[in-house]
């Protein structure tokens, strides 16, 4: 190869590509292979976890079941006016017969019930008990009256073939939807067909008030209502429980009535959603703060007796021989590698008021035998154990810091007059901060979230969040409340890890040493 | 340290003796909860403390009849068979797909790594119980999202088998990328082009070179994988129905309803593992750093 040619024109490749080309396409190969390699786990982790994650976040504003079930009350309830104090009028309630009874033929209308408990107590039973009475409200004067002016409207068959005209279905709005409506219910729910099974009350209903709206369906029957007694449907809801005539009822179900809430939220920092805004709930109720403020202070008191019992440990660790350090340091990994459960039940065992300590302390004659320390169950209990579980956690990152410092800072400042606490506390001790910062924010991290430990040894008084969310996902069945709470703590443990990254560096997470 | 000059002062002795009676102590709040459940768990009696005849070393108060009641209860045994079940399968997803990724990742040019890294250590970072929140939510009807709405996939993974092993494998796959990653930072890339040069294709290459030589980290990492799920019991609360119950989630019950001695039988079982864990891992790690020259010796 001649000069000339390098000179020439662009530097090509034996097979006449330029350079340049064939490098891009080479990286752009190698990328995609690395890609390709990293793309299983991605697509396994995005499924398996992130997802998860994502629908807790999205469960957290979710209310659905609220305009899903009453839509046409929501709707209808746009009009009415929260503060003046009175229940809405007609048009409302004859709209909630409507969804009300489609409910009771889901069987969502207990479900609905639930979720709005959630806001007021009380709600719940309200909604099960007018279930019960829905299918015998006055309603059927109505049925009887439209039967004795033509037998026609006795015959499912017949409305049927009504409900499928263009013109008729245009005249009667109302009929129409809640026509369909009750057709798609009975399949979904029992398999039945609309044109065989008898006309509900609430459907006729509909059809009495589209017929008192002035319609006139051309293919029907002429009925003329306009002589007919109206039945109050404000007064059989009221009649089946004096809940549906306190305005406040109604208020709820209209803040609640849209598909997104900041309700769960609100209730998790004790607050609630009001028609007048946003207030503080009733002292009796605000439980949310103060678990969270006191899942925060038995952190930091974990965090801060971590530090108390592992500073002196890692110096000890860092200080000594390679050799005996190597023995003592299996003092600290055997924890850590010992199951939680194993641990947490050889604190269940200690503490205990028949325990091993309690005995001892007994038998040194520190305690009385009738005035054994109340070491579980209590604040006490949750500190003492999860100390002992997240320890290595502190001692092991402090450790790689302290390895790092040079003894010959601390001889230097001795030679210069220093004298042990000096030289410690001015050379030694500064240097071994970060080791203190990472230990503590990940000791703090990994308290903050945990379960299991306060669940067996906290009682009441040292549970943690954690434990609320779990009592709502399993016991109280507030999924909306216990995706909120989850929320918040994914947020401060986030935020966490974002200080953590600064500090030392997601990369630099080590494991058992 | 050390060793106390021979010109210590008084009070530096009393210092020097006074820490290492305080780290003593320290190193013995460490380590004597675990081993005091092992002499309990041959007690006689169903006490959680010792009983007279024990002090006394007399053998009346030892037997074996909590191990005779884990080996012998059906309840036990079933969340044994469950634990050895759930484990090695969660295992197994998370080493072979996690080794793949973390050579993927350590690839001279990925795009956004700093993100795929984030999302795959993910599992480590976001605390149990909401991790467990949001499987339960998910794993009971499990979608798509898409941009248009919810893809739903008609299955229900709550309460089966295949959840649990998804949910653990999920959990364990930080622990594999660190792990992996760590050792192929030591690895040296001209071997691979080397045997390339010799006419090995990328899978001769991979098996017959970079293989064997990241293979302590990678069996460190499916023992820290093997760890977070024979251990966990959170998310098996969770995701799991009782069909699917395993060790930590028999203890856990065991503990939180009628606490029965069996359970320090069961603990001193799970610390030998732990124990036998923890042996390998360490002469792993040594093997590892050997090879890599981090360590003389």
């Amino acid at each position: 190869m001649s000069d000339a040619n390098l000179t020439d024109g662009p530097i090509t490749t034996a097979d006449g590509t330029s350079l340049k080309k064939s490098l891009r396409l080479a990286l752009r190969r190698q990328k995609i292979r690395a890609l390709l390699l990293i793309a299983p786990l991605f697509l396994f982790i995005l499924l398996t976890f992130i997802a998860p994650i994502f629908d807790m976040l999205v469960r957290s504003v979710e209310n659905q079941s609220v305009p899903e079930t009453i839509p046409r009350t929501i709707d209808a309830l746009e009009a009415w006016e929260a503060g003046a104090g009175a229940p809405p009028d007609e048009q409302v309630f004859e709209a909630f017969y409507t969804d009300f009874a489609l409910a009771v033929g889901y069987k969502t209308h207990t479900k609905l019930g639930a979720r709005l408990n959630y806001e007021s107590s009380g709600l719940s039973s309200l909604f099960r008990s007018t279930g019960r009475k829905v299918g015998k409200f006055d309603t059927d004067a109505y049925a009887d009256a439209f039967v004795e002016a033509d037998p026609a409207f006795e015959d499912p068959a017949a409305w049927a073939t009504w409900m499928a005209g263009a013109a008729t279905r245009q005249a009667l709005p109302l009929t129409a939807d809640t026509y369909d409506a009750w057709a798609t219910m009975l399949m979904d729910t029992k398999g039945k067909l609309a044109a065989e099974t008898e006309i509900p009350d609430f459907v006729t209903t509909a059809l009495y008030r589209d017929l008192a709206n002035g319609s006139r369906p051309a293919d029907m029957p002429d009925v003329n209502v306009s002589g007919w007694e109206p039945v109050s449907l404000a007064g059989q809801f009221a009649g089946a429980n004096k809940g549906w005539a306190d305005p406040q009822v109604w208020a709820i179900i209209k803040t609640y009535g849209s598909s997104y809430t900041p309700g769960y939220f609100l209730n998790a920092a004790d607050l609630q959603l009001t028609p007048e805004g946003i207030s503080q709930r009733p002292e009796n109720q605000r439980i949310y703060v103060r678990l969270f403020i006191r899942t925060i202070v038995l952190s930091v008191v974990i965090t801060g007796t971590c530090i108390l019992l592992g500073y002196p440990v890692a110096y000890l660790l860092a200080n000594l021989p390679l050799r005996s350090a190597n023995v003592l340091m299996i003092l600290v990994l055997l924890p850590f590698w010992t199951s939680l459960l194993v641990r947490t039940s050889a604190w269940k065992v200690l503490l205990q008021n028949q325990g091993v300590i309690n005995d001892v302390l007994v038998w040194i004659g520190i305690v009385a035998d009738d005035n054994r320390l109340e070491l579980i169950n209590n604040a006490t209990g949750t500190i003492i154990a999860m100390t002992h579980i997240l320890l290595p956690f502190m001692i092991l990152p402090l450790f790689s810091v302290m390895k790092t410092i040079s003894p010959s800072y601390v001889r230097a400042a001795k030679s210069m007059g220093a004298n042990d606490w000096t030289a410690f506390w001015r050379i030694y001790f500064p240097n071994s901060v970060p080791g203190i910062g990472a230990g503590s924010i990940l000791v703090f991290i990994l308290s903050i979230g945990y379960y299991i430990t306060p669940e067996l040894v906290g009682g009441t008084k040292g549970v943690f969040i954690s434990n609320r969310i779990a009592y709502h996902i399993s016991s109280s069945l507030n999924w909306g409340l216990a995706a909120a709470l989850g929320t918040l703590l994914l947020v401060l443990v986030m935020a966490l890890y974002w200080v953590y990254d600064r500090i030392v560096g997601i990369d630099n997470v080590k494991l058992g040493g | 340290m050390a060793k106390l000059p021979p010109y210590a002062s008084p009070a530096q002795r009393a210092w020097h003796y006074g820490y290492r009676t305080i780290t003593g102590l320290i190193f013995f709040f460490l380590i004597a909860p675990i081993l005091v459940i092992i002499p309990l768990s041959f007690n006689a009696q169903d006490f959680f403390t010792f009983t007279p005849a024990m002090l006394q070393l007399d053998p009346e108060g030892y037997s074996l009849k909590h191990y005779r009641d884990f080996f012998g209860n059906s309840d036990w045994q079933l969340a044994l068979r469950n634990s050895l079940k759930i484990a090695p399968v969660a295992t197994l997803i998370s080493v072979s797909l996690g080794t793949l990724a973390a050579i993927g990742l350590s690839q001279s040019h990925v795009p956004g790594r700093r993100l795929i890294m984030a999302v795959m250590i993910s599992p480590m970072i976001v605390p149990l119980i909401i991790s467990a929140t949001g499987m339960y939510f998910f794993y009971s009807n499990p979608y798509i999202p898409t941009p248009f709405g919810k893809l739903e996939i008609p299955i229900t993974l709550t309460g089966t088998y295949t959840g649990v092993v998804l949910s653990h494998a999920a959990l364990g796959i930080p622990f594999v990328i660190i792990t992996v990653t760590a050792t192929l930072v030591g690895f040296d890339r001209s071997l691979t082009r080397a045997a390339a040069m010799m006419g090995a294709d990328p899978v001769t290459t991979f098996f017959r070179v970079q293989m064997p030589l990241i293979l302590p980290g990678v069996i460190s990492g499916a023992l820290f994988a093997f760890i977070t799920s024979f251990d966990e019991v959170v998310v098996v609360l969770f995701v799991g129905s009782a069909q699917q119950k395993t060790l930590p989630w028999q203890m856990f019950i065991g503990l939180r309803e009628q606490i029965s001695p069996t359970i320090l039988a069961v603990a001193t079982l799970l610390v030998a593992i732990s124990v036998l864990l923890l042996i390998t891992v360490e002469l792993l790690r040594r093997r590892s750093e050997r090879l890599r020259g981090l360590t003389p010796g």
